[in-house]
């Protein structure tokens, strides 16, 4: 089959699909839905669908975003708005699909948005939701609208017209197409992609590799995982284009072994990308193979730096090495590999189709694009977003993120994870731009982003930072592996009221050697989070040491030393969630087995 | 580290299944001591060393890489596979308070299994669903918008 009669075939298959004359369930069925209880969803409703008595096709789908909603289902019928309901459970469901299939009625309760049209009924239009407006999706395009595990929906939706466009062009005329687009890695680095392409493709050697590093650890970061799960194919596409552009043959995906959702989508992504001939030998008939393979992860967050992701791939202890030789001279069994993240790739097929100016369009002059960023932590409207680069992180708060619950304040958003740092309430205004937020104290990274509220101590969550790399540290460096153990120490003595004058110096004085003599990215950044936190919150830094006091009565342990009222209470633990708060122990992040 | 001698016993056949599937190259060794691992559910001194046997490596190289991953077990597991998450999200919005829960509930802490095996807890760095948090694993399935008493209660629904 020829790629046009491919995409023919695909769009009958779309159209039937989408067709508004059918009668239509849609599941959000990412990780997230079925957390919240998509999959007994499914249940309640297949059994209503058997019992109907006209047809009416369910069809589990990705993540639209709008994770604080989930689950969510979309409901359309002829005649109808397509509206999407939010909260659904196992008990409401029910009289939903009653209101909507028998008696032709959209119901008003938990109705969130009309998908294909204007707002009716005084349901809004999903572009026109709070949580929407200000979006550009790019690698979301497709998040949540497909069935993840339906090739032909991917191909019918202009999907894999960037390969075939790459296909026309010599290899150097796409990666010029890249290197207009401005992409930068979106692992986190903001390494021009052009670039990195260039540099592997001119490395001597007749075998290379293509890596996709889907092993994304940094604590409240799920872009990729969403990604995969919600348009599988999209990667898949991005890493051909990489590998005819560099000269790979072979592929491999690194994706931790957390996300088995992601992992069955992807193998079952390669396998109808093989049937149709996009994967594989010889595809699209212009001479051009390309082989992909999937290594799962086995829950090592340093394995995400990318010398230490070849180790693994290469069957070893997951250790970093110094660069150079960088990957792209030497990588993957000695072979020149080019390695991008997930999010890179998926943007890498719109890029070829649409031209590398289109995309360049948005963002900033040093940072094009759009960014993904996932939303956690004190928030209202938790979930998955891509905003065009240079939007400020208020807008993003509070504008899509519909700001803190509960009427609390915010006192700082976290980006980055471990590596990153904590941007204060009055900087809030700071762009989402590479070189701004280095600036600010912390970094783009990969896109998780935590806000916390006011009940949050700084200082526990510098502590808690510490206590991750320290656990995750691999051991082969001695600055990152005796450096924050520690800084470590050094933070639980504050957190525990046995802060000492000069405490803060000394905390400054390892964190920068940590950072200038360790070997790769995870002990460099490590003092990222503490460093940041003295930098804006210092005045809490010295009530816990001078005062012996935890301003946002975070820490218990500081109870005991000068109790006061409100210590007391029950529920300020140390995770400022209220509640009922017991003994606070802490041990390491386990590195599991014995 | 001391598994029945039965079980240690019981290994070289079943394993068989999982080398058919493989080379026997050096790059291999990580998925197929995660195919070893989901047949035995974790990794006894028997299945080590076949593995080594298996890939012509000292079986020290094994223990290295088997002991560098943390998902890999060299004792055996509980059948439900509890993993409480503590990454950052689910930190801020009260963590702690379900592994508390499940600790105390439990009567383990996080790397142990139970005497009766019926449960090994973990504390896992980050699940994925930061936007439910806070989230608890119990065998695969992620559990979001987790507290104590729902938590507690899905432990009682397992026994």
């Amino acid at each position: 089959m020829t790629f046009q009669e491919t995409k023919e075939k695909a769009e009958s298959i779309w159209r039937d699909f989408a067709d508004h004359g059918k009668r239509r369930v849609l599941v959000g069925g990412g990780s997230c839905g079925r957390a919240a209880g998509a999959h007994e969803l499914m249940r309640v409703i297949r059994i209503f669908l058997q019992e109907s008595a006209v047809p009416i096709a369910v069809h589990e789908v990705g993540c639209l975003g709008l994770c604080y909603a989930e689950p969510l289902v979309e409901l359309s019928a002829p005649g109808m708005p397509r509206v999407v309901y939010r909260d659904v459970t196992a008990e409401n469901v029910l009289d939903l699909l009653r209101d909507f299939f028998v008696h032709g009625r959209a119901g008003r309760d938990n109705a969130m948005a009309v998908m294909d049209g204007p707002a009716t009924d005084g349901i809004p239009a999903f572009a026109e939701l709070p949580m929407l407006k200000g979006q550009v999706r790019v690698a979301l395009r497709n998040a949540g609208l497909i069935d993840p595990e339906n090739i032909h929906h991917y191909v019918a939706r202009s999907g894999y017209a960037g390969l075939a466009k790459a296909l026309e062009l010599s290899p150097d005329q796409v990666i010029e197409e890249v290197r207009k687009s401005g992409l930068r890695g979106r692992g986190g680095a903001g390494f021009p992609t052009g670039a990195k392409w260039e540099f592997c493709r001119r490395s001597p050697g007749g075998e290379k590799y293509v890596i996709c590093n889907a092993d994304e650890g940094d604590p409240g970061a799920f872009m990729d995982r969403a990604v995969l799960e919600s348009d599988p194919q999209s990667v898949l596409e991005g890493m051909l284009i990489a590998a005819y552009a560099i000269g790979a043959r072979n592929g491999y995906v690194y994706v931790k072994a957390e996300i088995p959702l992601a992992i069955e989508r992807l193998e079952k992504a390669i396998a109808q990308a093989e049937e149709l001939g996009l994967l594989g030998d010889d595809i699209m008939g212009k001479g051009f193979s390309f082989h992909l393979h999937i290594r799962k992860g086995a829950g090592v967050f340093v394995c995400g730096e990318e010398t230490a992701l070849l180790a693994s791939i290469e069957g070893k202890r997951g250790m970093p090495r110094s660069r150079p030789p960088f990957p792209a001279q030497s990588g993957l069994f000695g072979k020149p590999t080019n390695i991008n993240n997930v999010e890179t790739l998926a943007n890498v097929p719109v890029i070829l189709e649409r031209g590398g100016e289109s995309y360049a369009r948005y963002g900033t002059e040093q940072s094009r694009g759009t960014k993904t960023f996932s939303l956690a932590g004190n928030i209202v409207r938790t979930g998955l977003i891509e905003v065009p680069m240079g939007i400020s992180l208020r807008e993003i708060v509070f504008d899509i993120g519909g700001g803190i619950p509960g009427g609390k304040r915010i006192k700082a958003v976290q980006t980055g994870g471990p590596s990153g740092g904590c941007i204060p309430d009055r900087l809030l205004d700071v762009p989402v731009d590479y070189e701004k937020l280095t600036e600010a104290g912390t970094i783009m990274g990969s896109g998780g982003m935590v806000v916390m509220d006011e009940d949050t101590c700084m200082v526990d969550i510098a502590r808690y930072f510490l206590e991750f790399t320290q656990s995750e540290s691999c051991g082969k460096c001695s600055p990152c592996r005796l450096g924050t153990r520690q800084m470590l120490r050094i933070l639980n003595d504050i957190t525990s009221g046995r802060g000492k004058p000069g405490d803060l110096e000394l905390l400054q004085e390892i964190g920068s050697a940590v950072r200038q003599g360790s070997l790769c990215g995870l002990g460099q950044a490590a003092p990222n989070p503490v460093l940041s936190t003295i930098r804006y919150f210092r005045d809490e830094y010295e009530a816990h040491i001078g005062e012996k006091r935890c301003p946002a009565t975070a820490c218990r342990r500081m109870a005991g030393v000068r109790a006061r009222g409100r210590f007391s209470r029950p529920g300020a633990d140390h995770d400022g969630a209220g509640g009922a708060g017991r003994g606070r122990t802490a041990p390491a992040l386990q590195p599991g087995g014995p | 580290m001391s598994a029945p001698k039965s079980e240690m016993d019981a290994t070289p056949a079943q394993l068989e299944g999982v080398f058919r599937r493989y080379r026997g190259e050096r790059p291999e060794l990580i998925p197929i001591l995660q195919d070893v691992q989901s047949v035995l559910g974790y990794l006894p001194p028997a299945a080590i060393a076949a593995v080594a046997k298996f890939l012509r490596v000292p079986e020290s190289v094994v223990y290295g890489v088997a002991t560098f991953y943390a998902h890999f077990h060299l004792t055996p597991q509980g059948r439900h596979q509890i993993r409480v998450c503590q990454g950052t999200p689910c930190h801020v919005r009260g963590g702690r308070r379900i592994m508390d829960a499940v600790r105390s509930k439990l009567g383990i802490q996080p790397g142990q299994t139970t005497e009766d095996r019926h449960f090994s807890l973990e504390r896992v760095a980050c699940s994925g669903s930061c936007a439910l948090g806070p989230v608890m694993v119990i065998d695969d399935k992620v559990h979001g918008r987790m507290t104590p008493q729902k938590a507690r209660k899905l432990l009682e629904n397992l026994k």
